[in-house]
């Protein structure tokens, strides 16, 4: 079982949140030109690391937030969670 | 090679089975190879066993960095299926099943196929007519479809819950009557033993550690036993794609996922076909040693650790005391992970790719046990003559720029959510 540090909340089970995937990836701007690459890259591709991955995940049975965990995804290890709008 | 017949098995018996022949040998490896094909698991062994047989090529190192079989191809629930509705899927998977069926035959090893049938079970008028649709599909590909009622059910399947309080109760199914199991362990040995007899090399605990390249073309690999020469590279790592595919500077539309699987004690004869639930996401079938095998979602998060945790599994399982309410008097056995492969739209890739003389044979999903034949057999033909395989001409790498994507189910690498 997952113990995941909920920003807002403490520590809770990981029953209680919901995975939102790499946290690294950035929507391409809006307004500005971009290419089909710049799309295809930002909808399908990964980098998919064995070890340390920043990632989004949803209190979606508590607070409903959306917040960062640095997690390793070789051994399952937490180290570190975070606001949305802080760093990693 | 010693043949294995009813004659070799009552002559060994006379000799106390002291005198078989073992059945592969571990090799180290030579300085250059022909091909080299990375991963000893079901697809990259299948994929040697067609070239050497179909293309003639035998000067083929596997390299293997745990111990043959050791993967998924022994941590799947061996599953076999061609029920899709999508063009694509339907003859790429069917073609596999009618490999499936001549496979103890053509490796003379006994992979224990058994076309059992699998049987979905709709849970509403809604999901009946998704069934109907999907059914009506596989026929007009030539694919066996039979739809049954729930009286039909009641008899093939009379341990499920049809009483009056289900919470899913069941209004009828899908059946693909050709559809079954077989003994994933025998795929991976019955392959290794005649590719072994041809004269390729099989060489377990060598990692592969980097790639040379130069001028764009592939020159060989580095590995934790040495460099090794080769002008042409297979990958069937599933899960490690990713991995090494940033070794040459690829970014790949795959998400590695840990999916869990467990069998119950063994009990008497219970389940005569695989059976998945309609209301969520839990199969199960039962083994010839009367274990109950089951799985189902995802851990849902990346993971690289072949084990996932409980709650997962309670899930999944409380899913299955739902379709078969005596399930819960069972004690479980063994429960284990296995990494998978999400691609992006739910279907393989299998391509060349921007390196000459590299091609890559990924993005299974949780699929890939039924595609073994029928994988090795197309990504053999695309290693040897440097181009794609008819039936796997839709399962290109680019179609995630073109957008021809092939998401039979719309879920990508988060099923969960679906």
């Amino acid at each position: 079982m997952l113990e995941i540090k909920c920003p807002h909340c403490g520590s809770r089970s990981q029953n209680e949140f919901s995975y939102g995937g790499d946290s690294s990836v950035k929507r391409p701007e809006l307004g500005k030109e971009v290419t089909d690459k710049d799309w295809d890259d930002f909808i399908y591709f990964r980098k998919n690391p064995r070890g340390k991955h920043s990632e989004l995940w949803h209190h979606v049975a508590g607070c409903r937030q959306w917040f960062k965990v640095l997690r390793d995804t070789s051994t399952h290890e937490i180290f570190k969670t975070a606001k949305l709008t802080e760093e990693l | 090679m010693q043949r294995y017949s009813i004659f070799s098995l009552i002559k060994n018996a006379f000799g106390g089975h002291k005198d078989w022949e073992v059945a592969w040998k571990d090799s180290e490896p030579k300085k250059e190879y022909d091909v080299v094909i990375i991963g000893a698991g079901g697809h990259g062994l299948a994929t040697a066993y067609y070239l050497a047989k179909e293309h003639k090529i035998t000067n083929i190192a596997v390299l293997e960095k745990g111990w043959l079989g050791g993967g998924s191809v022994g941590r799947n629930t061996s599953i076999l299926r061609s029920n899709y509705m999508f063009d694509p899927n339907g003859f790429f998977y069917e073609h596999g099943m009618k490999m499936w069926e001549n496979l103890s035959q053509e490796l003379n090893y006994n992979v224990m196929y058994s076309p059992r049938g699998i049987i979905n079970l709709a849970h509403s008028d809604a999901q009946l007519n998704v069934f109907y649709r999907r059914g009506n599909s596989m026929r007009l590909n030539g694919i066996d479809a039979v739809m049954l009622g729930r009286d039909e059910l009641k008899k093939m399947i009379p341990f499920a819950d049809f009483s009056e309080s289900a919470r899913f109760p069941i209004f009828g199914g899908l059946m693909q009557p050709r559809g079954g199991t077989a003994r994933h362990d025998a795929v991976a040995w019955g392959y290794a033993r005649q590719i072994n007899s041809m004269g390729v090399d099989i060489i377990q605990h060598c990692e592969v550690t980097g790639f040379d390249v130069q001028n764009g073309k592939i020159q060989g690999v580095q590995t934790s036993k040495g460099n090794i020469k080769t002008k042409k590279v297979g990958l069937c790592v599933a899960g490690n794609t990713s991995l090494l595919a940033e070794k040459l500077n690829m970014k790949l539309p795959i998400e590695s996922h840990v999916l869990q699987a467990c069998v119950s004690e063994p009990v008497k004869p219970f389940l005569d076909h695989v059976v998945t639930f309609g209301a969520g996401h839990f199969y199960c079938s039962q083994s010839d040693k009367g274990e109950m095998v089951m799985g189902g979602d995802l851990d849902g998060y990346n993971s690289y650790a072949q084990r996932g945790n409980l709650p997962t599994l309670q899930h999944v399982l409380t899913e299955g005391v739902a379709m078969f309410p005596n399930l819960s008097r069972l004690k479980m056995l063994r429960t284990w992970g296995g990494i998978m492969d999400m691609s992006m739209d739910g279907s393989p890739i299998i391509d060349k790719t921007h390196i000459d003389g590299v091609y890559l044979n990924c993005g299974w999903c949780y699929g890939g046990f039924k595609a073994t034949p029928v994988s090795g057999w197309t990504f053999a033909h695309t290693i040897a003559k440097d181009e794609v395989h008819e039936l796997s001409s839709k399962y290109r790498l680019n179609r995630f720029n073109t957008g021809h994507l092939i998401d039979e189910k719309g879920l990508g690498t988060k099923t969960w959510i679906g």
